[in-house]
C-alpha cells in the first residue's frame, strides 16, 4: 500500500486460521488503514510485514480478472481485491462450501485439472 | 515424489501456453499443461484490456507488410526480423481462427472493428467490449484446451527446474502448491510459456506470477537470453486513488480520444519544458512523457504519490459518458468522479520486449527446449507497437507447440533417482540452515523481494546511468550470495506460501542480475533502454545482446541483428 498522511491510522483483521490438520481458529492482525486500500491489499501487507505463513490466493491484483480471491468477507461472499478495507475491521473466513486446504485457501481447482497420479 | 510422463510439458496457461497445447495436441501428442496458478488466469493475458493487432484489413486496407514495416521501426533496428515477420505474418488468421472459435471481437456489418493505436500507420487492432480482450481471449481458448482429451491440464503446478541431460531437456522438477508434494514430470520436449517479469519493478501491472521464472529457468536450462534490458515503461499508469477492476493503461485510450491534461503538483502544464507540447490533445510520445513525469518528481513538484496529475476536469459530464459510459460507471464504484477530481499517473513497467533466444521454430539452443509469448525476445526490438504482445503469445505458441509435438530423437529417460537428485540441487540453499546467521533472521523472501523492487525501479527503471547500474548489479549479487541462502521459509507442506515466495524469489534475484548486467553493458540510449548519462544511440550497438550462464556465472555478448532476407514490397 502507498503510503500517504494516513499512515498512523490503523485498523483490525480477525483472520481464520487452520488447515484440515492443524486446529482451526480466528487471529487478529492489525493492519494500517488507507482510504480505498482494498482487503487484498491489507492481506499482502500482512504477508510482508507481520507474517509470511498466512495463506490467501490471489494473482491478478489490480484487475479483478483472476478471480481467485474469493472468500467471506464479514459473512458475504466477496473478491478481496474489490472489497475496501473498513475503518471498523473486517472478519475474514474461507468459502464454506469448498474443502479448507489452509486458512483462507479453499479447494477451488476445477477436479479436471488436477495432477493424475 | 512422484513421477508422471508426458510427451510435452508446457509451462504456463496463458494465451501462449493454451495456443501450444492445442497445437501440440491437434498432431497427437501427450501433453501436461501446467500452471502455477489455475489454467488461463495467472499471467498477463487475462489481464490485457486493450486491443490486438493484426492485418486483416477489416475497417482499412491492410497488409501484413505494413504491419510488418511498423514493428520494425518501433523496434529501432533490433528486431529479430524473422520473428517479427512470423508474427505479423501470421496473426491474421489467428484472429479469425479465435473469431470462429468464438472470441466476440467487436464488429460493424460482420466486419471486425479495428483501431487505431500509437505506432500503427492503420487502423489494425481489434478488441472485445468493453475492456474485455484478454477475459475474452483467455476464456475461449481454454475452452478450446478443455476439448481435447490429450491434454492433461493442472493447475497448482510450480515447475521449478527443467532435467537437461547433455544438452537436451528430459523433464521438469515442480512442486504441487495444493498439496505440498513434490513432482518429476518426464518429456521429450518441454515449452517454456510462463509469461514476463514486471514485477521485478516496484510500480508494474503486473500479476504476483509475472517474476521472471521462464528467464531463470531458460538459464539454469543453458539456454541463451536475449536483450534483456528494453523494459518497457508505460508512462501514464495508474497511480492513485487505488483503483481495482481497471487495467492500469486505461488512461491512454482515454487521453487519446478526449484529450486530457498532465499536471505537476502546483497544477502546471509542464510538457512545454521538456521541449514536448501538450494542449489539450494527446500528442506528447511516451518516452518524453515518462521522462517529464520522473523529472518533475525528482524537483520535487511531483503529485501526493510520486506521479503527475492527469486531468479531464475540463470536459462535462455528457462528453465522458458519450465516449466510455461503462467505465465511468465503474469509476464511480470506485468513488472517482473525473468530472470533480483529476487522477495520479505515473510510469509503471509493463512488457518485457527482450527474453529467451530461439530461432524461428520457437527452439532454443538446448535440445527439446522450446519458448513461446512474452518470455521470447526478438520480435519487438528495443521498443514494443501496441496491441503486438497478445498476437505474439498466439503466432509463438501455435508455432511452439507443433515444434515441440514434432521434436522426435531418442530423449533418455527422467528416472525418480534423477529428478529427486535435480530437486535437490535446486533447494541446496534449503539445506544449509544449520549456518544460518542470526542478523538475516528477520529477512524474509517478501521484505527481500520488496528491497529487490525498489532497487531494481530506481537504478534499472526509466531512468538508468553507468553508476546507478553498477550499484545495482553490485547490491543484487549481495542479495543472492549473502542474503538469500539465509532466508529460511516457514515449515508446512499444503499451499505453503512462503515456500512459494522462496522459489518466485530465486527465479526474480537472477533474473533481475541479467537485466542489470544486459543494461550495463549497452552504453547507450535506444528505444525502451534510456541512460541519462549517454543520451544517444550508437551504430556500435545496433546488435543484439545475449546473456547465458557460464559455470554459474552470467556472462554478455553481441550478436549481429537477423534482418529479412526477402524484399517486402514484392510480398504485397
Ligand atoms: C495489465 C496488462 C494489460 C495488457 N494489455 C495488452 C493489450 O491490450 N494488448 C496486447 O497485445 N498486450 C497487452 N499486454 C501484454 C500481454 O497481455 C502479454 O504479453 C501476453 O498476454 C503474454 O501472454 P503469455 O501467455 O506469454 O503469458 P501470461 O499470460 O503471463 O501467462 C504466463 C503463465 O505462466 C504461469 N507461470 C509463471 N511461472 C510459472 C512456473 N514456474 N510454473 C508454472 N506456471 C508458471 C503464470 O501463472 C501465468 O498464468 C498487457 C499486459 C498487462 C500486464
Ligand atoms: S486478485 Fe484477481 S480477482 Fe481478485
Amino acid at each position: 500500500m502507498k503510503n500517504n498522511n494516513q499512515q498512523n491510522v490503523f485498523t483490525k483483521l480477525n483472520i481464520f486460521r487452520g488447515t484440515d490438520s492443524i486446529k482451526p481458529r480466528f487471529e487478529t492482525f492489525k493492519v494500517p488503514f488507507q482510504q480505498g486500500a482494498s482487503i487484498l491489499d491489507a492481506l499482502i501487507w500482512i504477508n510482508d510485514n507481520v507474517d509470511e505463513s498466512l495463506s490467501f490466493r490471489y494473482s491478478c491484483i489490480n484487475a479483478n480478472a483472476c478471480k481467485e480471491c474469493m472468500m467471506i468477507i464479514d459473512g458475504q461472499v466477496e473478491y478481496a481485491c474489490l472489497k475496501k478495507l473498513q475503518k471498523s475491521g473486517s472478519k475474514l473466513e474461507p468459502l464454506p462450501n469448498k474443502t479448507l486446504i489452509k486458512d483462507l485457501v479453499t479447494d477451488i481447482v476445477p477436479p479436471k485439472e488436477k495432477l493424475l497420479s | 515424489m512422484e513421477l508422471i510422463e508426458t510427451d510435452v510439458l508446457i509451462v504456463g496457461a496463458g494465451a501462449a501456453g493454451m495456443y501450444a497445447s492445442v497445437s501440440a495436441a491437434k498432431l497427437n501428442a501427450q501433453v501436461v499443461l501446467c500452471d502455477k496458478s489455475l489454467i488461463s488466469r495467472g499471467g498477463a493475458t487475462v489481464m490485457a484490456q486493450m486491443t490486438v493487432a493484426a492485418a486483416i484489413g477489416h475497417q482499412e486496407a491492410d497488409h501484413w507488410t505494413h504491419h510488418l514495416q511498423d514493428t520494425i521501426k518501433s523496434g529501432q533496428e533490433l528486431c529479430n526480423e524473422n520473428l517479427s515477420y512470423l508474427l505479423c505474418k501470421n496473426a491474421p488468421e489467428k484472429i479469425l481462427q479465435m473469431r470462429d472459435w468464438k472470441t466476440d471481437w467487436a464488429n460493424v456489418n460482420a466486419r471486425i472493428r479495428q483501431v487505431l493505436a500509437p505506432g500503427h500507420g492503420i487502423k489494425r487492432c481489434c478488441y472485445v467490449d468493453f475492456l474485455n480482450t484478454g477475459t475474452a481471449v483467455a476464456r475461449t481458448l481454454r475452452g478450446q484446451v478443455a476439448k481435447l482429451k490429450n491434454i492433461n491440464r493442472v493447475s497448482g503446478l510450480t515447475i521449478i527446474d527443467l532435467v537437461i541431460e547433455k544438452n537436451q531437456v528430459i523433464g521438469a522438477i515442480g512442486l504441487n502448491t495444493e498439496t505440498g508434494e513434490y513432482v518429476s514430470i518426464g518429456a521429450k520436449a518441454i515449452v517454456l510459456a510462463a509469461g514476463g517479469l514486471t514485477q521485478l519493478f516496484a510500480r508494474n501491472s503486473a500479476s504476483k506470477n509475472m517474476g521472471g521464472d521462464s528467464h531463470a529457468l531458460a538459464l539454469r536450462a543453458g539456454a541463451n537470453l536475449m536483450d534483456m534490458e528494453f523494459v518497457q515503461f508505460f508512462p501514464i499508469g495508474h497511480l492513485a486513488p487505488r483503483l481495482v477492476g481497471m487495467d492500469p493503461i486505461m488512461w491512454d485510450p482515454f487521453r487519446y480520444k478526449l484529450g486530457g491534461r498532465l499536471l505537476n503538483n502546483y497544477g502546471e502544464q509542464f510538457i512545454e519544458h521538456y521541449g514536448g507540447e501538450d494542449g489539450d490533445a494527446y500528442t506528447v510520445g511516451r518516452d518524453l512523457a515518462a521522462y517529464a513525469i520522473l523529472k518533475e518528481c525528482e524537483a520535487g513538484r511531483g503529485s501526493p504519490n510520486g506521479g503527475a496529475w492527469l486531468s479531464f476536469q475540463h470536459l462535462s459530464k455528457v462528453e465522458l459518458d458519450e465516449a466510455f459510459g461503462p467505465i465511468i460507471e465503474k469509476l464511480l464504484a470506485n468513488k472517482i468522479d473525473l468530472t470533480k477530481q483529476a487522477i495520479e499517473v505515473a510510469p509503471i513497467a509493463h512488457y518485457h520486449m527482450g527474453g529467451i533466444e530461439v530461432n524461428e521454430s520457437m527452439e532454443t539452443c538446448v535440445k527439446g527446449l522450446f519458448a513461446a509469448g512474452e518470455c521470447v525476445g526478438g520480435a519487438n526490438g528495443a521498443n514494443r507497437l501496441s496491441g503486438n504482445a497478445i498476437p505474439e503469445a498466439f503466432v509463438f505458441g501455435e508455432i511452439a507447440g507443433a515444434s515441440a509435438a514434432n521434436s522426435t530423437g531418442e530423449t533418455p529417460q527422467l528416472s525418480l533417482q534423477i529428478g529427486q537428485n535435480a530437486l535437490s540441487n535446486s533447494l541446496v540453499e534449503l539445506s544449509c540452515h544449520a549456518k544460518q546467521k542470526s542478523q538475516f533472521q528477520t529477512v524474509t523472501s517478501r521484505k527481500l523481494l520488496f528491497e529487490l523492487q525498489k532497487l531494481m525501479w530506481k537504478n534499472v527503471g526509466v531512468l538508468r546511468n553507468k553508476q546507478g547500474l553498477q550499484m545495482a548489479i553490485d547490491e543484487i549479487r549481495r542479495m543472492k550470495n549473502d542474503i538469500f541462502p539465509n532466508l529460511k521459509p516457514a515449515s508446512g507442506t499444503v499451499f505453503n506460501t512462503s515456500l512459494m515466495d522462496w522459489l518466485d524469489l530465486r527465479n526474480s534475484l537472477l533474473c533481475a542480475e541479467a537485466i542489470c548486467l544486459a543494461a550495463n553493458e549497452r552504453r547507450e540510449s535506444r528505444g525502451a533502454h534510456q541512460m541519462e548519462d549517454i543520451p544517444f544511440k550508437s551504430d556500435k550497438f545496433t546488435k543484439n545482446q545475449i546473456i547465458s550462464m557460464v559455470d554459474g556465472d552470467l556472462v554478455s555478448r553481441w550478436q549481429d541483428v537477423q534482418k529479412l532476407e526477402f524484399d517486402l514490397e514484392k510480398q504485397r
